[in-house]
This record gives C-alpha cells, sequence and structure tokens, in this order.
C-alpha cells in the first residue's frame, strides 16, 4: 500500500513540476479598449477585474478557446476573441487564430469516430488517415460489428481519392482491403471464430464544420472472400466526426 | 644623454610608425568600404544590443485532454452488485462539448436463482468477467462554481454523456448504449473529481428468452488535464 501512495505521489509531483517549469510564460501587451478575466473557462463563469489598452498580461494555459492569464497578481481566464488583438514584444500580433478552411485543405492527418449500419449490425469505427497530396491519403481502420448472432472485428486499410479537395462538402472514393474476424455467439452452439479476407469500395462526403472539426458520411461495399466456395457482400452505411492537423 | 636621445627618437619613431600604419590601414578599409559604398550602414558607431522577447504560440500549454481513472459499483442486472474499475479519456472540443472513450471492467456475481438452487451454475467463473469500452459525447450542462469557504472557490460542472460501445460478458459481446451523467469538481486547473452515473443498456439471452437489461453503473474518478 505503501508503494502506491509512493507511486501516486510521485506522479503528481511530476504534474506539480511541470507546472513549475512552465514558469517562463509569454508575455504579451493589450491592443483592445480593455480584457475581461473571467473566474472560470466558461462564458457563465463572472469577470473580476479588468485589464487595460497597454497593459502586459502572462499567458499560462490554454483550454478549449479559454486563455489563463495572470496580470498585475491577478489570474483568470479569457476568451480567445478578446486576445486575438494582442501584441507580443515584438509588436506583431499573437497567432491565435481558429484554424481555418485552409487549414481544413492542407490537413496532414485527420482522426475521427465513426458508427452506423453494417448489414443490419451496429458498426463502430476508429480511424487515422494521412493525406499523400491535396488528392490522395491513405487511411488505416479498425471497426467492430455487432450483431444478433456474431460479433466481428475489421481491421482495414484504404487508399482514398478526393476529386475536389478544395470544396466545403468535398466528395471522395475509397478502395480498400483488410480482414474480417467473426465470433459466433456461443448460445449457437459453433463457437469457431473465422477470419476471412476482405475488400471493398466506397464514395462518401467529408463536411468541413468548422475550427478542425470534419462530419463525414460514407458507404461500403464489402466483398468478404469466404472460406466456403460463396462470397458474401456486406453494405455499410456510417456517419462519423473527426479533428484534423 | 645620448642614450636618452636615442629612446626618445625611438618612441617617436614607433608613434609615428603606429600612426602610419593605422592611418594606412584606415585609408585601405575607407577605400574598400567605397568599393561597396556603404561606410555607415555596415559599421554602426554603437552596436546596440536588442533581445526581441519572441512570443512562441505553440508554447503555450493547451489543456485539451483529461485521462480519468474511476473505480466504483456495478449493478449486472440478475448477478447483483460488483465493483467496478475503469479508465477514461475525454477530449474536450469546447467549453459545452466533449468526447470521451471508456473502458472498464468488472466481474457479475451469482444471481438468485443460483443461490437458491444451491449447485447449478448459469456461468463459469470465466464467464462471469465483463468488459465493456463506449464512445461518448458529453455536454457540460451546468456548469459553476462550488464555494468551499468564503475566499475558496472550485470550478465545476454537472454534465450529460450519452453513447455506445459494447460489452464482453459470457464470453459474448453486446451492442450496449450509455447514458448519464456527471459531476466534474476542479480541485485545480489540471486536476479533477468525478462522481459519474452511467446506464449500460444491452440485450441478454443468458435466462431463457432475450430480454433487454439495464446496468447502472456509480463510479467516482480522479482525472488531469494535459
Amino acid at each position: 500500500m505503501p508503494f502506491y501512495l509512493l507511486l501516486i505521489f510521485s506522479i503528481f509531483q511530476m504534474f506539480a513540476g511541470a507546472v513549475v517549469a512552465g514558469e517562463q510564460y509569454q508575455q504579451v501587451q493589450i491592443v483592445d479598449p480593455y480584457i475581461e478575466l473571467q473566474t472560470g473557462s466558461g462564458s457563465g463563469y463572472p469577470v473580476f477585474y479588468v485589464v487595460e489598452r497597454g497593459g502586459w498580461i502572462e499567458i499560462i494555459k490554454r483550454k478549449t478557446d479559454w486563455f489563463k492569464v495572470r496580470a498585475n497578481g491577478k489570474t483568470g481566464w479569457v476568451r480567445r476573441e478578446q486576445l486575438e488583438q494582442t501584441l507580443t514584444p515584438a509588436g506583431k500580433k499573437l497567432d491565435i487564430r481558429d484554424a481555418s478552411i485552409n487549414d481544413f485543405l492542407r490537413r496532414d492527418w485527420e482522426m475521427g469516430l465513426s458508427s452506423g449500419d453494417y448489414n443490419g449490425s451496429t458498426i463502430i469505427t476508429a480511424y487515422s488517415g494521412y493525406a499523400l497530396s491535396e488528392n490522395l491519403s491513405v487511411e488505416l481502420s479498425l471497426s467492430h460489428v455487432l450483431g444478433k448472432y456474431s460479433s466481428s472485428i475489421l481491421p482495414n486499410l484504404d487508399l482514398l481519392a478526393h476529386p475536389f479537395p478544395e470544396w466545403r462538402v468535398s466528395p471522395y472514393f475509397a478502395l480498400g482491403t483488410g480482414k474480417i474476424k467473426t465470433s459466433k455467439r456461443t448460445v449457437l452452439a459453433q463457437t469457431d471464430d473465422e477470419t476471412d479476407t476482405t475488400s471493398h469500395v466506397g464514395l462518401g462526403v467529408r463536411i468541413y464544420l468548422s475550427k478542425r472539426y470534419i462530419l463525414r458520411l460514407d458507404y461500403k461495399n464489402f466483398v468478404v472472400f469466404k472460406s466456403q466456395d460463396k462470397n458474401q457482400e456486406n453494405d455499410t452505411w456510417q456517419i462519423g466526426f473527426a479533428v484534423f492537423y | 644623454m645620448a642614450n636618452r636621445f636615442c629612446s626618445i627618437l625611438l618612441s617617436q619613431l614607433k608613434l609615428i610608425s603606429i600612426s602610419i600604419f593605422l592611418f594606412v590601414s584606415q585609408a585601405v578599409t575607407a577605400i574598400e568600404d567605397n568599393k561597396t559604398g556603404s561606410i555607415a550602414e555596415d559599421n554602426p558607431v554603437i552596436e546596440p544590443i536588442i533581445y526581441r522577447k519572441e512570443v512562441n504560440e505553440s508554447r503555450i500549454d493547451s489543456e485539451n485532454f483529461e485521462a480519468t481513472l474511476f473505480a466504483g459499483v456495478l449493478s449486472i442486472e440478475d448477478f447483483g452488485s460488483s465493483g467496478i474499475t475503469g479508465a477514461r479519456f475525454a477530449f474536450h472540443v469546447s467549453e459545452l462539448f466533449f468526447f470521451e472513450a471508456s473502458a472498464g471492467q468488472s466481474k457479475a456475481g451469482e444471481t438468485s436463482y443460483e443461490r437458491l438452487s444451491g449447485s447449478a451454475k448459469l456461468l463459469t467463473d470465466e464467464q462471469r468477467n465483463l468488459s465493456y469500452y463506449d464512445v461518448s459525447i458529453g455536454y457540460n450542462v451546468l456548469p459553476g462554481e462550488a464555494f468551499l469557504t468564503k475566499n475558496m472557490a472550485f470550478n465545476t460542472a454537472f454534465y450529460l454523456v450519452a453513447g455506445m460501445g459494447s460489452t464482453r460478458f459470457a464470453n459474448d459481446e453486446r451492442k450496449t448504449i450509455n447514458y448519464g451523467f456527471g459531476y466534474r469538481f476542479l480541485a485545480t486547473d489540471w486536476m479533477a473529481v468525478h462522481a459519474d452515473v452511467r446506464d449500460h443498456v444491452f440485450d441478454m439471452e443468458l435466462l431463457g428468452e432475450v430480454k433487454t437489461t439495464h446496468n447502472v453503473e456509480m463510479s467516482f474518478g480522479l482525472s488531469v488535464f494535459f
């Protein structure tokens, strides 16, 4: 038991140490007529202090769209929009703008979760993609299908073509291959797991929402190469949410 | 006397030669500078020392992720209540919304039938293991402050969550819907205490016919933001 306590204590020390080590905060000067310091990182928290134009503040950290700042010994939270006009000591504008559709066009990584219907069963998918060029990206995904009589795990590798990357609602075509491992319900007596190879074609659309967020609608037609002679075709419809970097 | 004269002459000569050397060298550099055409620009009289403090925006510590360890009680329908432990990982999208992935594990007890009948066991020991994962969306419906003393306030939030996932119980994976609510108490900016209530809904067919079960989980958690 003392060992666990020590471990927990040292982990906390580590975090506390990280906080102390980061003491060299960024200093910026206010250009707006004034900024308001609130007691919490949400719009409902009361304003308790105001820093006027020309005042210097230290930026301690950020949580979503809120910045924790220190000014004249007071520490509070400021909304991002209020800090966009502030200047760095070199006289430049502080670059804390939101990601925009331009960043969407130049994204490298995309990570998301989606869910929907796989041949009448529920499917949950986690995926991660990397843009090779504006028009081409590769994607690795892992899906879990939960059916009445069986459940399956599907790892997949996809190549995606985006013919109109500059559109806000941008369609894509997918071509991919993977595996499907199916476990039958134990009540059905037949309990052997089956693993088969699959390939699929698909099409979908990425919708740029705002900031770093993408909504995605996706259709895929899977062909499962069964160990028996007959191949099986499965339609998959999914809706997903993703962030990009 | 002659010696002294000599030494003065020598020192004079030394001075003259040094000044000639300096003059010539200056003239040469002046000519060279004239060639490039910038005396003043290249050799300012006073070199100002400027320490520019640049702001590196990427160095602003961003804390939008939250990792939680939790422990509590899970009531497994027909199988009594058992302890549960698990972990959560949340991504705070905005001040209101967050996404969350959870995983937990527990072990079911015995049904009343098993206890009353004495020997008949519905499940083996291994089949009683229950584990689940889910992905959910959360909404901070009531952000607020809690006042511990007159001068001590802590930020809090009451939130709702709903999502879906899978529960593995009795060796089978079951589609599971989860929904619930929780209370987040931020002890510091980067550490919070959670109290959560979640209902995990999935279908079971162990006792003959298929029925929808509600499995309520109550837990306390400790989280860090990073």
